[in-house]
């Protein structure tokens, strides 16, 4: 998609990692682990657990677009609808919290097959808007269907007992459940980037004719990372259904899709830990400005409008070419 | 009267009609992308927004001002058009020389604010606008019954896709246009304000939207969602039908509304959906589009 200018990219030192994790890595992600491990004690846990299923759903995003260099604006199918099947799974055929997630997962695994396998035929802006009509397939799919609760959408969803053993009704017991399935989906994604298959997906967005010249088959790397970023989006949303209990059609609108963008936008596409950071920024936002109405939309708008002009980089791009590491 | 497939024909044709109907609007919209992408090269992500737009300045303009429908259809697509260019002049501008996604972030967010404004100010239950007298009442074709102001819909649509045809293939501006889109180095060596050119185009383009929405205020109530589902429509089809083309926006934008009409008839669970299957099949078979010029 991109051509050789590609602007959307990672910052310009793209370091491999085959030889393991560098220095400074490992201190950020060893900071997070005590920040996730402490932020219980500190601030209200649903709002933290809100927190790391969209950093994870944003780091999913951004395995896409940062490394694969592929905007979808259809991400809301994966997350809504894995967390509908998960929510389904838990409240009607009765499955462990564990289960239940899996099941979303693995829905969101097969819908991204599908919609991916469709969507990479076009690219550019056409790959944006293929993604974006087909999410919208999956919101009127889920507006009509009955197992989706329609309006109203599938609520009280019990929590249960994790391996059937330990209630998850106890909110810290759920956070630390939450929180290693993000630092798990994180890590995993951090593993994808620095894989064989990562340093071909940025060959790849870096210089498509010249990726497929030398002999790889762009389409499956293609394939596979849309495969993997939609799975890993539908364990943030089959999470998020356990977590408050509700799956509804917000989730599953094509403004979730376009808050998932800003998150990754806000905090730095291509950048490991700047999803995270924009996630971060834009539920805290959501929060406190729950009762502003139709502000938060202005507001969202506004953010886009000033980081596309202005910060396109975002938070952490900016900080990692101030700091020269990239992170 | 007769029957077709156990469907009375005042159905049929009914359900034709406003399948034609929604597809003035998907071709008209279509076409306003197509003319924007290939000049600016990005997709109009506010296109929907700036619809709405041209029905809320109809409205505002017979509910403050007292102008009626026809000065409307005027007017408004004219003060759409102006905001378009400021928008251009102010921000869109400012991205060309980066990667064509950002164009369709930056108006998105643009999207987002125009949409919340409103929202904020008029609610999304919708205003009433009521049709001009001479549209109101309608005639018996013997098989249906043909209201004229659905039937005007369908009448201005074509007209206004005739002559955006008309300009950008057949005049000596329209000549420029497609040179420009070509080559703009080339045609600015030529003395032609490209820039000057571009700003106009996308001034155009969202014109044609405000005009769509002005067309749909008396048939639709005016509200700040209205332009939000429907562009998400219009990008299938324009996927379906490949920008290369006006006439092919034109004609998919058309045929599709007839098929989303047609699948009312015949199976309406599946008339939410038909446009993205359609689409996905095009995909699997032609993925440039039907009338698209490059993969």
């Amino acid at each position: 998609m991109m051509t050789a200018e590609s602007t959307i990219a990672a910052p310009a030192v793209v370091q491999s990692g085959t030889h393991g994790m560098p220095r400074h890595h490992v201190y950020i992600f060893g900071g997070l682990c005590a920040l996730v491990l402490a932020a219980p004690f500190f601030l209200y846990p649903i709002f933290v657990m809100k927190i790391l299923c969209f950093a994870l759903f944003a780091s999913a995003f951004n395995l896409l677009l940062g490394y694969g260099g592929l905007l979808s604006f259809g991400h809301a199918a994966y997350f809504g609808m894995a967390s509908y099947v998960s929510a389904h799974a838990a409240k009607v055929w009765g499955l462990t919290p564990e289960l239940a997630i899996l099941s979303g997962t693995a829905i969101a695994a097969l819908l991204g097959l599908a919609i991916g396998a469709l969507a990479i035929r076009r690219q550019g802006i056409y790959f944006a808007m293929v993604t974006l009509a087909f999410a919208q397939m999956v919101y009127f799919f889920s507006v009509q269907a009955p197992f989706t609760g329609g309006e109203d959408g599938i609520q009280a969803v019990p929590r249960g007992n994790l391996f059937g053993l330990f209630s998850l009704a106890d909110p810290l017991t759920l956070y630390f459940v939450v929180a290693a399935i993000f630092l798990f989906g994180v890590l995993l994604i951090y593993r994808i980037i620095h894989s064989p298959f990562g340093q071909v997906l940025k060959a790849i967005r870096e210089n498509e004719a010249r990726a497929i010249s030398l002999g790889y088959k762009v389409n499956r790397y293609k394939l596979g990372v849309f495969v993997l970023s939609a799975t890993l989006a539908g364990l943030a949303g089959a999470t998020k259904a356990i977590v408050f209990q509700l799956a509804s059609l917000t989730d599953v609108y094509w403004t979730m899709s376009g808050e998932v963008v800003l998150m990754t936008l806000l905090g730095g596409m291509g950048t490991v830990f700047g999803p995270m950071v924009g996630a971060g920024i834009i539920v805290t936002m959501q929060n406190y400005l729950a009762t502003a109405g139709d502000w938060v939309t202005i507001i969202q708008g506004a953010i886009f409008v000033v980081a596309v002009l202005l910060f396109r980089e975002g938070v952490v791009g900016v900080l990692s070419k101030w700091l020269r590491k990239p992170l | 009267m007769f029957e077709l497939l156990g469907i009375p024909p005042q159905a049929l044709f009914g359900q034709l009609l406003l399948g034609l109907i929604n597809g003035s609007f998907y071709a008209v919209l279509s076409l306003g992308l197509a003319v924007i992408f290939g000049m600016l090269n990005i997709i109009n992500f506010a296109h929907g927004a700036q619809y709405m737009l041209g029905a809320f300045v109809a409205w505002m303009l017979l509910n403050y001002l007292g102008i009626g429908y026809w000065w409307a259809l005027i007017i408004a697509p004219v003060l759409v058009g102006i905001i378009g260019i400021v928008m251009e002049r102010l921000f869109i501008r400012r991205l060309y020389h980066l990667d064509h996604l950002y164009g369709l972030l930056l108006t998105f967010g643009l999207a987002l604010i125009i949409t919340g404004v409103f929202k904020q100010n008029y609610g999304v239950s919708g205003l009433p606008y009521q049709p001009p007298p001479l549209l109101a009442g309608g005639r018996n074709l013997g098989f249906m019954y043909l209201p004229y102001s659905r039937g005007w819909v369908i009448l201005a649509s074509a007209v206004v896709c005739f002559g955006t045809w008309f300009l950008i293939e057949k005049t000596r501006l329209g000549a420029y246009l497609r040179a420009a889109t070509e080559n703009p180095t080339l045609v600015g060596a030529f003395g032609i304000n490209v820039p000057l050119l571009i700003t106009l185009t996308y001034g155009f383009g969202v014109a044609l939207a405000g005009f769509a929405g002005v067309l749909a205020a008396p048939i639709y109530s005016v509200n700040p969602v209205m332009g939000e589902n429907l562009i998400i429509i219009v990008f299938a089809v324009v996927v379906i039908g490949g920008m290369g083309s006006i006439l092919g926006s034109i004609v998919t934008g058309f045929g599709l509304g007839l098929i989303e009409g047609l699948t009312r008839v015949f199976y309406p669970e599946g008339s939410a959906v038909v446009i993205f299957v359609i689409m996905a099949i095009v995909l699997l078979v032609k993925p440039a589009g039907l009338f698209g010029r490059t993969a």
